[in-house]
């Protein structure tokens, strides 16, 4: 569904992304990890074409792009919620710009928001939710994009425990039920585990693949699976003797 | 009342006690400086006279922070659109708050003639600076990642402007509209002084030539008044439609 080859970027000085290839399947589940610091958000830059790309390709369902723009949707850190906007009036946002049928998109979100355990605070401000259901209506404005690929940067790193695990089963949704493909970026490798198909582990900049693991085993998945805990152990080491080096 | 209001309250009521004191035991006359009594008395006494002019006085700083709002508005969007051309008019900007007011007042007394066109403009330019100021800031200081949020999900510039850039701006464009009409009464007033036939600055003038001290102290109340009056106003409008604060 999305290749990329040879991808190059640098900023000054610093060359953070060379010559960088990745594969994302279609309805498949791509995580990136790798130190922070590495590149992986300006790849996401790159590929949503906020930071211009110096060289390599970008290939989206077989024709090459100068960034995936429109094609994909983009979740960042931050639920970057407008805070004089409601629940909803947020989620169809990006209905409103682009100048979808109102009646439709809000069916749409509704069903959304339902979907997502938000029903009922359709008409309460960002400021007076918990941070897990202001992540929740960010998902739903994601979905809102209507775009089959959808980036996710590091989207649960602000949650406590115990919210971050309800929503890393929805995140699983959206790959199910939605038929969505993700790319997403976490420093959490537990994370990975539990949600990925492939694991992509990253170097140090210029970053690049060290390491890739494929998980065919079922989900929802229990981090106490030996194989999952093999894993980490050897991702972690990884990780660590990247970082000493 | 809180601890701030009554501490201010309490200096006010302190200075005001030591003056009404000190010109009670040093006998000064009314015609060199009145007690602060005498100037309320005639400030209340008085408002047949000092009605008519203040209504002058007000309808000229009114006018003046509309044509300065419907200049700086626009001024400022545009700046913000074209940021090489805020780099060609801010030097003139920043020349025009270093001219003082006192030097350009008779000139615009000889252009636009003693009525109340010369005195607005006085106010429009006083008040003009802090409101594009401020409202440019504002703009300005949007966070990246949601100007990243609305270009990926392909807002235009002025759908940006209305659903992101406008409202993130309102609390800076208050700020800038508070000190703006702090001190938009000196503008009319400076206008007023240089030529008129009425206004508070007039009758300032008028008085002042007769030693009638506390009738020009009357008018300064009422000034400071007009002012205070005029900054609660835009304290109540951003608490009304600044309500996700």
């Amino acid at each position: 569904m999305l290749e990329v080859s040879g991808l190059t970027r640098h900023f000054d000085e610093l060359c953070v992304i060379e010559g960088f290839d990745l594969t994302v399947a279609r309805q498949g589940f791509t995580v990136l990890i790798g130190p922070s610091g590495c590149g992986k958000s300006t790849l996401f830059d790159v590929l949503t074409g906020v930071v211009p790309k110096e060289d390599g390709e970008i290939i989206w369902m077989g024709k090459p792009m100068p960034h995936l723009g429109k094609k994909a949707a983009y979740m960042q850190q931050n639920d970057l919620l407008l805070p004089w906007f409601s629940l909803l009036e947020n989620a169809l946002l990006p209905a409103k710009i682009a100048g979808a049928d109102a009646e439709t998109s809000k069916t749409k979100a509704l069903a959304l928001f339902e979907r997502l355990g938000l029903e009922g605070f359709e008409s309460y401000m960002p400021r007076h939710i918990s941070a897990g259901m202001r992540q929740r209506c960010a998902l739903v404005r994601t979905l809102m994009f209507e775009h089959e690929l959808v980036l996710l940067d590091e989207p649960l790193s602000a949650l406590d425990a115990i919210t971050r695990r309800s929503l890393q089963s929805l995140l699983l949704l959206l790959q199910s039920e939605f038929d969505k493909s993700i790319l997403m970026i976490t420093h959490d490798i537990e994370e990975a585990l539990l949600l990925a198909d492939e694991v992509l582990v990253l170097s140090r900049t210029p970053m690049q693949i060290m390491e890739r693991f494929v998980l065919s085993e079922a989900k929802p998945r229990h981090i106490s699976d030996p194989r999952l805990i093999e894993i980490k152990e050897h991702v972690l080491n990884r990780l660590q003797k990247e970082l000493e080096s | 009342m809180k601890r701030p209001t009554m501490l201010a309250f309490g200096g006010i009521v302190f200075i005001l006690a030591v003056w009404e004191a000190a010109c009670l035991t040093l006998d000064i006359p009314d015609f060199i400086l009145p007690r602060p009594t005498r100037i309320a008395l005639v400030a209340i006494t008085r408002s047949d006279i000092l009605l008519p002019h203040a209504a002058i006085t007000a309808l000229e700083v009114l006018l003046g922070i509309s044509i300065s709002l419907l200049v700086a508005v626009p001024l400022s969007i545009t700046m913000f659109a074209h940021p090489s051309l805020e780099n060609a008019i801010a030097p003139f900007l920043v020349a025009s708050q270093a001219v003082p007011v006192f030097a350009i007042a008779p000139l615009l007394v000889v252009w636009l003639g003693y009525g109340i066109a010369s005195k607005v403009l006085m106010a429009a330019v006083i008040i003009f600076f802090p409101i594009t100021v401020n409202l440019l800031e504002g703009f300005k200081s949007c966070d990246h990642e949601y100007r990243v949020l609305f270009q990926l999900m392909g807002a235009g510039f002025w759908q940006t402007m209305r659903l992101l850039y406008g409202l993130w701006a309102l609390p800076q464009f208050f700020s800038g509209l508070k000190v703006g009409v702090s001190v938009a009464t000196i503008g009319a007033v400076i206008g007023e002084w240089v030529g008129a036939q009425q206004g508070l600055g007039y009758l300032m003038i008028q008085a002042n030539a007769r030693l009638k001290v506390d009738l020009v102290f009357a008018a300064i109340l009422w000034l400071s008044l007009m002012g205070l009056a005029l900054w609660v106003l835009v304290g109540y409008l951003e608490k009304k439609i600044i309500t996700w604060k």
